[in-house]
C-alpha cells in the first residue's frame, strides 16, 4: 500500500491529553464532531492548516498519556493518511492499528523532514521518500499481521472476517 | 534460563514458555473500563450484537464524572448499567470509588492478567498481576472472548535501597525516577521494582510507584507479591487470593537502574510533561490557587492521613483552595472513622465524593486561566484539568497539604524539622517522631 501526502509536522512527547480533550471523551460515534476537536486546545492552528490526507510526522513518544481511544480514532476521522514516528507510546500505537490508521516507526524522521514536505510511504517494505528532497528513509517495517489488520479495515472487520467460519461469535452472542 | 515477573505471569496464562519478545495469547481473568472508555467499546460490542461477557471478571466503574456532569455523560452512565445488566458484567457505581483504587481493593490477585480501559491499569501491578491499559476495542474484545494478544515485554528492573528522609515518600521516589529516565523512557517495557526499600514499603506507597510506571511509558510497573501483599489482601476480606508471586533470581533484566532512595528530596513535576521533575527548591515560593488531594495514585488512607498529619490545627492559606477526594468508598469510610474528614473540613478544605475528582478535567475544580494548581495527581499535561489556559504541578501529599496551608509550594521537611526543634525545646524526654 502506497500513502502520499503533506507532511504536518510536531515535536516530542504528543500526548492524547492534547490530541484530544477529555471533555469531548462523551462523543464515540460522530465522527465528524470528534474530527473537529483534534488538537483543539493546545494546536487551535491544526484544524485551520491541516487537510485530509495529510500525514503526521512527530518526534518520540506520540500518543502517550492515556488510553483514550479517541485520540487515534479522531485523526482517522479527520483523514490523517499516517502518522509516522520516531517512537509511539504503546496504547496508542496498538489503538490506531485497531482503528486501521497505519503507524510507522522511522527513527531520525524528524531531522529528515519538514512541516508542508511531501512525503510518500510504502507501508509493506516500510520506505519512505521525501519527494521535496528525494531523499529515501528506512524506517520500520509492520509485521504481516498487523498489515493483515490494517488492509482489512481494523481490528473489528478483522475479526469478523476472521471468525466467520468459526462459531465464536455465535458461541459468545 | 530465569524468568521475570511479566515472563512468568505470561507463561502461565497463556500456557507456553512466553520470553521477552514473543507474542503469546493469554487468558484474562480481569477486564475492566471506566465511564470514559467503556461507551466506545460498548458500541463496538453493539455493533457486532455480543451481549455476553467471557473475561473471569468483566467491571465497568462509574468513576471519571460521578456524578455526571452533563447529560451526554448521563446517557453514557445508562448505556453501561444497562449493557452490564444484560451481558453479566459487574457494574461500579458512581461513589464506589476510581477503577484502579477499587480494582486492587476487591478484584484483582497476584499471578492474574488485567486488562482496562485506563492507562493507569498498571497501578494492580503491584499486587504482582500483569496489570496494562489498552484502548477500548483491545478491552472490549478481550472482556467477549476471554483472552487478548500481548508482546511479552523486556524488563527493567529497578533496584531500590536506603531509606527516605522524614517528608519524603515513595511520590517522590517516583517522580524522581522518571525524571530520570524520561516520558518515553521504558516505552514498551515492563518496570519491576524491587529492593531492600521496596521490601519494606507499604501496599499503599508501592501502588503510587506501579500507578505511574506508565508515565515512563511503561506497559506494566510489576512488584513481587509477598507478606506485604498478603497483609493488604487480608485486610480486604481476601486473605484466600493471596499468593506468592516473585521473579526467579537468575531472571534476565534488558537493564538495571539502581536507586539510593535517601539522597532524594521532595519533587515536583512541573507543568506540562510528568518527566520535567525537579527537586522542590526549584518550586519554592510558587503561588498555588488550588492544592488538590486525591486520585488513583495518592487518594489512599496513608496519603489522607499524611497530610491531615500536616494540616491538623492548621488553615489553608485564604487565597488557596483545597480539595480532599478520597479514592473508594472504603477509604472515604476509614477516613470518617479515623477523623481525617474532619481536620480536612476545619482546615477550609471541601471534600468530594470518591472517584476520579477534578484530575481528568470532566467534572469538579476545573481551573481558570492562569491559574496554578499543587496536585497529588499522575499527570499534568496541558488542557488535563479542562483548562489550556492553566499550569498543574505534581507533588506528594505531604507537600501538596504543607503547601496549603503555605498558598505557596513549600517544602514539607521544614514542618517536621520545626515540630522536631520544639519537641526538643519541651524537653518531653520522648523521641522525635517522624512520618511514615
Amino acid at each position: 500500500m502506497l500513502i502520499r501526502g503533506k507532511v504536518y509536522k510536531f515535536a516530542s512527547n504528543i500526548n492524547t491529553d492534547v490530541i484530544y480533550p477529555g471533555k469531548y471523551l462523551s462523543i464515540t460515534t460522530d465522527r465528524e464532531e470528534m474530527a473537529k476537536h483534534c488538537f483543539e486546545a493546545a494546536y487551535p492552528e491544526f484544524l485551520e492548516n491541516a487537510k485530509k490526507g495529510d500525514i503526521i510526522v512527530s518526534g518520540k513518544n506520540f500518543g502517550c498519556g492515556s488510553s483514550r481511544e479517541q485520540a487515534a480514532t479522531c485523526l482517522k476521522y479527520f483523514g490523517i493518511g499516517a502518522v509516522v514516528a520516531e517512537s509511539f507510546a504503546r496504547i496508542f500505537y496498538r489503538n490506531a492499528i485497531n482503528l486501521a490508521l497505519p503507524v510507522i516507526i522511522a527513527p531520525g524522521i524528524s531531522q529528515k523532514i519538514e512541516h508542508n514536505d511531501t512525503i510518500e510511504i510504502n507501508l509493506e517494505t516500510g520506505i519512505i521518500k521525501n519527494m521535496r528532497t528525494t531523499e529515501i528513509i528506512k524506517a520500520n517495517r509492520l509485521p504481516p499481521f498487523i498489515l493483515k489488520i490494517i488492509n482489512d479495515g481494523g481490528l473489528i472487520p478483522y475479526l469478523k472476517k476472521k471468525l466467520k467460519n468459526s462459531n465464536i461469535i455465535r458461541r459468545i452472542q | 534460563m530465569g524468568k521475570t515477573l511479566a515472563e512468568k505471569i505470561l507463561s502461565e496464562k497463556s500456557g507456553q514458555d512466553a520470553c521477552a519478545g514473543d507474542i503469546v495469547i493469554a487468558k484474562v481473568d480481569v477486564a475492566a473500563f471506566q465511564d470514559g472508555t467503556g461507551p466506545l467499546g460498548v458500541r463496538q460490542l453493539q455493533k457486532m450484537n455480543i451481549n455476553k461477557v467471557k473475561a473471569a471478571k468483566s467491571i465497568f466503574f462509574l468513576d471519571h464524572a460521578a456524578p455526571s456532569p452533563r447529560k451526554e455523560l448521563s446517557n453514557d452512565h445508562m448505556l453501561l448499567r444497562e449493557f452490564s445488566k444484560k451481558s453479566g458484567a459487574i457494574l461500579s457505581e458512581i461513589g464506589d470509588g476510581v477503577i484502579h483504587q477499587r480494582l486492587v481493593e476487591s478484584f484483582v490477585k497476584p499471578g492474574d492478567v488485567v486488562i482496562g480501559g485506563d492507562s493507569h491499569t498498571c497501578t494492580a501491578g503491584a499486587l504482582g498481576a500483569f496489570a496494562t491499559g489498552m484502548g477500548s476495542t483491545d478491552v472490549a474484545i478481550g472482556m467477549v472472548i476471554g483472552k487478548t494478544w500481548f508482546k511479552v515485554p523486556e524488563t527493567f528492573r529497578v533496584e531500590i535501597n536506603g531509606k527516605f528522609q522524614s517528608g519524603v515518600y515513595s511520590k517522590d521516589l517516583i517522580l524522581y525516577l522518571i525524571g530520570m529516565i524520561g516520558a518515553d523512557g521504558a516505552t514498551y517495557k515492563a518496570l519491576e521494582f524491587g529492593g531492600e526499600t521496596i521490601e519494606k514499603m507499604s501496599m499503599e506507597s508501592r501502588f503510587v510507584l506501579s500507578n505511574m510506571a506508565v508515565e515512563a511509558g511503561a506497559k506494566v510497573g510489576l512488584i513481587a507479591s509477598d507478606k506485604t501483599t498478603r497483609e493488604y489482601l487480608k485486610s480486604c476480606g481476601r486473605l484466600k487470593e493471596w499468593k506468592a508471586q516473585i521473579p526467579d533470581i537468575d531472571a534476565k533484566y534488558e537493564k538495571i537502574i539502581k536507586i539510593d532512595v535517601s539522597k532524594i528530596e521532595p519533587q515536583i513535576a512541573f507543568p506540562h510533561t510528568v518527566d520535567n521533575t525537579r527537586p522542590i527548591s526549584a518550586a519554592k515560593g510558587k503561588k498555588v490557587d488550588q492544592v488538590f488531594i486525591g486520585t488513583c495514585t495518592n487518594g489512599r488512607i496513608e496519603d489522607l492521613e499524611i497530610a491531615a498529619k500536616i494540616l491538623k490545627g492548621k488553615k489553608r492559606a485564604f487565597d488557596t483552595r483545597l480539595i480532599v477526594v478520597p479514592a473508594s468508598r472504603e477509604i472515604y469510610l476509614n477516613a470518617m472513622k479515623l477523623g481525617l474528614l474532619k481536620i480536612f473540613v476545619q482546615a477550609g478544605a471541601i471534600i468530594m465524593g470518591p472517584g476520579c475528582g477534578p484530575c481528568v478535567g470532566v467534572h469538579e475544580g476545573v481551573l481558570g486561566d492562569g491559574e496554578v494548581c499543587l496536585s497529588t495527581a499522575n499527570r499534568n499535561f496541558k488542557g488535563r484539568m479542562g483548562n489550556p489556559e492553566a499550569f498543574v504541578y505534581l507533588a506528594s501529599p505531604a507537600t501538596a497539604a504543607y503547601s496549603a496551608i503555605k498558598g505557596k509550594i513549600s517544602d514539607p521537611r521544614e514542618m517536621i524539622k520545626k515540630a522536631k526543634k520544639e519537641k526538643i525545646m519541651v524537653n518531653t524526654g520522648k523521641k522525635a517522631k517522624g512520618n511514615r
